[in-house]
Formats: structure tokens, sequence, C-alpha cells
């Protein structure tokens, strides 16, 4: 199933100039509470190619969370330049923001932010839902993500009666869903015991293997070494 | 159009509030649509009893007293007294214009009207025929008003009011029976139906007797009028009609007929309008009362939406990390806004119709107080209005509290301390 010419018929589906899914260029990001401004970000210049499995780390409060954000465009930069597959985010709208989400991100978070009301189905499902894609298609995607994770056998349980792996196990088929061009997890196991930490940890290099592009957040020093690259924010600067 | 879809798809999967809230908003609806739809229903039922009241003593009439001149004319002095005669009103109905209806009235108030059953005294009038179609004189059945033949032939015929034919014939048939009016017979020859009166002069209807009045010429020996009645064919021009009876009497009588004394008008045209204006003073105040009560249910349903946006915050945030726009965010809250008012909405209205018919059963004939009410009744107007009213508080309440739930920060609520 090509789900990117299924879901992509705008996106250019190649990398950009220098082949890179994302290039930012001294990016900053100020938080103006009213009484304090923040400088979360200090000029932060990050590139990640196609196919690449980059971990960032660093101190608690040094930035990370916020630079995830603006990657996922969940948040706008301060200043600075930032362009997925060569295509300048800034002055976009909120709907073409939307869509950006929609079909190039995949969100993974450390508390998993699935809807507790609904099944582990209708949770993959929300994605191709906001995607516009057929009821008929969305089965057999959800089908599909759902034997990927290895939780077939688990489609129609509800978030609550699943064990905290296999909830992050789902999340991360719920961000596969719209095929993205990147995955952002901002510390994937940092809510799950040693061994479920293990299996999504094997989990995102066999996606990785598979040719997904991956930004992982993490504290955990075994995933830092699986990964081909490790970038380091200190102060809202990379180190 | 896609966009839409989705809307909808959405809202179909949203999961609905909390039960008890739901139910208690939804009746705080039905409550208001029920006060909106009753305030309206009984201002048109008092509309229309006052409509009808204020045509029962006939519809477009200007009714005419003459007095004394104030202005001098051609020499004359002024407080002359201008007494038209019987002989004037055919005069003025070939001379006049528009009209739809001349009468002439004579009036005597202290007439002893005796039958074998009781004696009253009572106003009689004298009238021309055609003043029973002119101020609205309908017989009940079995009777007649007086005609043209009892004018002409000066036949000593009565037609009574229903009450006054009450207390001298009790509950028989007074058709066809004889009354002694000062000592002399009449025949009676018709009985007023039972009429809602709002405007009057000289007495009520129901208490006084009218007989020809080349009769009441022979039988009290005047023929002054008390007043002159003229009808308008188009209500418009009823002023104009009055200025055509001012020129014409005003050329046989030797009057200015700028003078204003000479004739006092009561002009039903000008008393209708007034009560329209006055009724439609009313049915706004109880229309802007209901709708207030309604708009109270409104921000009940407004309360309940912003209390789910505020417990699905972290849902919100979510779906829109994953893709949603903003519009598929705010259309279902919009939609389960308008949702529960419309369910309420639709609650009151059955309630109302159930209500009116259940009131409408109510028998109000005879009761002076529920009969100048009227009957509560629904008009297609009321339906309208209040369907417009609904519609739009039901957008507000789900509109302001979307409006929060497209602020909401995706990034702010996914952070995870
Ligand atoms: N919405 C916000 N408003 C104000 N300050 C914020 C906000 N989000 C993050 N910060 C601040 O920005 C800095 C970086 O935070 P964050 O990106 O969450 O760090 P990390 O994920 O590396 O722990 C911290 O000092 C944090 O308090
Ligand atoms: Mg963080």
């Amino acid at each position: 199933m090509n789900l990117k010419r299924m879901f992509k018929q705008n996106g250019n589906g190649t990398a950009g100039a220098n082949g890179a899914v994302i290039h930012m260029n001294d990016i900053t990001k100020i938080y103006d509470t009213g009484k304090i401004k923040v400088e979360a970000l200090r000029g932060i210049d990050l590139a990640v190619k196609q196919g690449e499995f980059v971990a960032i780390v660093g101190p608690s409060g040094s930035g990370k969370s916020t630079l995830m954000n603006l990657i996922g465009c969940l948040d706008t930069p301060t200043g600075g330049d930032y362009r997925l597959r060569g295509e300048q985010v800034s002055g976009l709208g909120r709907d073409q923001l939307a869509d950006i989400r929609n079909r190039r991100i995949g969100f993974v978070f450390q508390n998993f932010n699935l809807l507790p009301q609904i099944s582990a189905f209708e949770n993959v499902e929300m994605p191709l839902l906001f995607g516009g894609v057929s009821r008929k298609r969305r089965r057999a995607r959800v089908t599909e993500l759902m034997e990927k994770v290895n939780l077939a056998d688990r489609m129609h349980h509800k978030p609550t009666e699943l064990s905290g792996g296999q909830m992050q196990r789902v999340a991360i088929a719920r961000a596969l869903a719209m095929d993205p061009d990147i995955i952002l997890a901002d510390e994937p196991t940092g809510n799950l015991d040693t061994s479920s930490g293990t299996d999504i940890l094997s989990l995102f290099e066999d996606l990785w293997r598979q040719g997904t592009t991956m930004l992982i957040i993490t504290h955990d020093p075994a995933m830092a070494k699986r990964a081909q690259r490790t970038v380091e924010i200190r102060d809202g600067l990379v180190n | 159009m896609t966009g839409l879809i989705r809307i909808l798809q959405l809202f179909a999967r949203s999961s609905s509030a909390q039960g008890k809230r739901a139910v208690l908003t939804i009746a705080a609806i039905a409550w208001g649509t029920l006060a909106l739809l009753l305030m309206l229903a009984f201002g048109e039922g008092m509309k229309i009893s006052l409509y009808r009241g204020s045509q029962g003593m006939g519809s477009n009439l200007a009714i005419m007293w003459p007095g004394e001149t104030s202005l001098i004319f051609e020499g004359l002095p002024s407080g002359r007294p201008v007494r038209p005669r019987i002989e004037d009103i055919e005069l003025l109905k070939k001379r006049v214009e528009g009209h739809a209806g001349i009468s002439g009235e004579m009036h005597n108030g202290g007439v002893v009207l005796e039958t074998d059953y009781g004696t009253r005294t009572a106003r009689v009038i004298g009238a021309t025929h055609d003043y029973g179609e002119i101020r609205n004189h309908i017989p009940q059945i079995g009777g007649r008003f007086l005609n043209e033949t009892d004018q002409r032939l000066r036949r000593r015929t009565i037609f009574l009011g229903n009450e006054l034919a009450v207390d001298l014939f009790g509950e028989e048939d007074p058709v066809g029976r004889q009354v002694m009016l000062n000592k002399t017979p009449y025949t009676v020859v018709g009985v007023i139906i039972y009429k809602v009166m709002m405007g009057n002069y000289g007495g009520m209807e129901s208490d006084h007797a009218v007989i020809p009045i080349t009769t009441y010429k022979a039988q009290f020996g005047r023929d002054r009028l008390s007043h002159v009645v003229v009808k308008a064919a188009d209500p418009a021009r009823i002023d104009e009609l009055v200025s055509q009876v001012h020129r014409v009497l005003g050329s046989k009588y030797m009057f200015d007929p700028e003078d204003p004394a000479v004739f006092s008008t009561w002009d039903t045209v000008e008393g209708t309008q007034t009560t329209t204006n006055m009724m439609l003073g009313i049915q706004l105040f109880l229309g802007v009362i209901g709708a207030l009560t309604l708009l109270v249910g409104g921000v009940g349903v407004a309360n309940i939406m912003y209390a789910v946006v505020k417990e699905r915050t972290r849902e919100i945030g979510v779906k829109m990390a994953l893709g949603a726009r903003p519009s598929w965010i705010t259309g279902p809250i919009v939609l389960e806004g308008l949702a529960y008012t419309l369910v309420g909405g639709l609650l009151g209205v059955l309630m109302a119709v159930g209500l009116i018919a259940l009131l409408d059963m109510i028998p109000t004939k005879g009761n002076d107080v529920l009969e100048l009410m009227g009957k509560p009744t629904l008009s297609i107007w009321i339906g309208i209005g209040s369907a417009a009213v609904l519609g739009i508080i039901g957008l507000l309440s789900g509109y302001f509290p979307a409006r929060r739930a497209a602020a909401i920060d995706p990034a702010e609520t996914l952070r995870y301390e």
C-alpha cells in the first residue's frame, strides 16, 4: 500500500534542499508570560535527513520539548527559519498547519495522550478521519498498523484496559497512521518500566530500519546509544 | 463541503455530555420556550379579542355629534347651534363621495318599555334602516333588523338589545311579540346577537332598543339628529369623508366647513390604529420577557458547553496535534449546543401546544375577564419568531464555548511536567 501517494497529493514527497526533512536555522523561542520572559530556545540550528534516527538529550528545562513543539508545528518560533521538506512553515495559516500535523508529523508523547473514551482502534483511526480517508481504507490501515505494533488482539480495548507499554504502542500506531515524514517522540519511555521501555525501543528500531525518520527526546542512555546521532541541548542552545 | 461532512462525522462521534446536566439544561430550554410561546400566545389571543371588540361597533366609522359654531361665518355670529335633520341623511348620501353607508340617529334615554313579563326604562334609538349594517347590529337567528319598508311606512317595529330582551321576555323568544313603548304597542322584529364590545357611545348596545327613524319622529315629535354615522369604504380616507360632511352641511346650515367645534367626531379607524399599536407594544413586551426566560436557558446550554470544553481540553489538544482543523473542533461543539437547544425547544413547543389546546377547552363566554383576555392563540408569526429566537440562542450558546475551544493552545495542553 503506497500511502505516500495516497495521502500526499500536494506534498512533493522528496526531501528538500540538502535532502533534509527538517531544516532549522537560528530558531529562537521566547515565552512571554506577562511578568517574565523565558528564553527557551536561543538560536538552534538543526538538520535531520531523510531516514535518520536522531536522539535529543539534555537536562530538564533545557528546551527539548519546546523544540519538539516547534518541529511539530504545534507552536511557532519567535525567530529564525524553519523548513519542513524544504517548505517554509512560518506564515502558514491554522488550517495549513493542522494539515501539516496530520500528514507529515507523527507525535508520540511521554504520557501517551490516547483518548480514554474510545477504543484503541478508534484512537488509531483518528488521524485518518482528519485526513479524509474513506471508511474502508481506514479499517484496512488501522488493522495493518495494529498488527505492526503487535496489538491486533487488543484492537477493541479501551486504553484504560491496556498496560503502559501497550498504550504507547497504540500511540505509535496512531503516529504512523498517515505515514508521516517524521516521528517526533518526547521521552516515549519516560513513563514505562524497563522491559516495556525495551519493547518500545526495539519497535522504534524496527521502524527506523523500515525507513522511518525519527527524532526522539530521551533521558534513557540506552536509547541515545542506539540512535545514529545524538544532539545535546543546553540552555536553549545546541551543545 | 468536505469540511461540513467532517464536522458532522466528528459530531456523530463526540461523546455527549453528562446525562444529568444535559437533562437539566434541556429542561431549562423547554421551560424558556414554553414561557415564550405562552406569552406570545396570550398576547395574540388578547389582540384578537380586542380587535374583535373594537370591530363590534362596526368598522371604519366616523361618529359625528353636532354642537355649536365657534367661528364667525359670512356675518353670522359664533355660538349658533347646528342641528341636522332626518332629511339631511339623504342629502349626505347623495353628495358625499366614497362612503359605504351614512346613517343618522336620534336618542331618547328614558323610555319606559313594558311587557307582561317586566318593565324597564331604557334608551330608544331612532335610526335609518341601514344602521343595522353600519353599526353591526346583527340579529339573532329567527329575527331581523329594521328594514326599508318599516321606515317608509313608519311601522311600529322595534329591535332589542339582547339583555334588554331578557329583561322584557325572560327566556322566551321575543320575535313577533309586543312591547309597550310609552304606552304605545310595538312589535319586536329581532334581537341583537351577543357581542364583545370595547368601544362604545350612548350606552351598551345590549341594553338599548332601535325603532325606525320615521316612527321615532312620529312618536317623540322630533326630527333633529343626535348624531350622524359615516362609514368609509376605504379607512385611509375617513378624514376626507368627514370634511365632505362639513362642507355639505356647512353650506346648508351656514357655518365654516373648517370650524372644528360644529361636530365632535369619533373616528373608530384611529381607535383601531391605537389598539393595534398598543397590542404591538404589549406583544413586544411579552415576547421580550419570554425571550429572556429562554435566554436564561441558553446561558445554561452555554455553561454546559463551557464545562464540556474544559473537560475535553486535553482531548481537543490531542485532536489538534493529530491534525484537526480548528473548524473541526468548533463545529461539533456548536452543533452540540444547537442540538440541546433544539431538543429543549421542541419539548417546549409540544408542551405549549398541549397547554394551549387545554386552555381552549375552558369556556370563557360570560366571564368578562376571560373574555377580554381572549384565548391564547399560536400564529404562524409566533412560530417563525420563536424558531428564530431559539435558533439564534442555540447558535450563540454553542458559539462562545466553541470559540474558547478554538483558542486552546495544543502545545500548552500537551505539556507534561
Ligand atoms: N508555555 C510556557 N510558558 C512559559 N515557559 C515555558 C513554557 N513552556 C516551557 N517553558 C519554559 O521553557 C523552558 C524549556 O522548557 P521545556 O522545553 O519544556 O524543557 P525540557 O523539555 O527540556 O525539559 C523551561 O524553563 C520552561 O519552564
Ligand atoms: Mg520536556
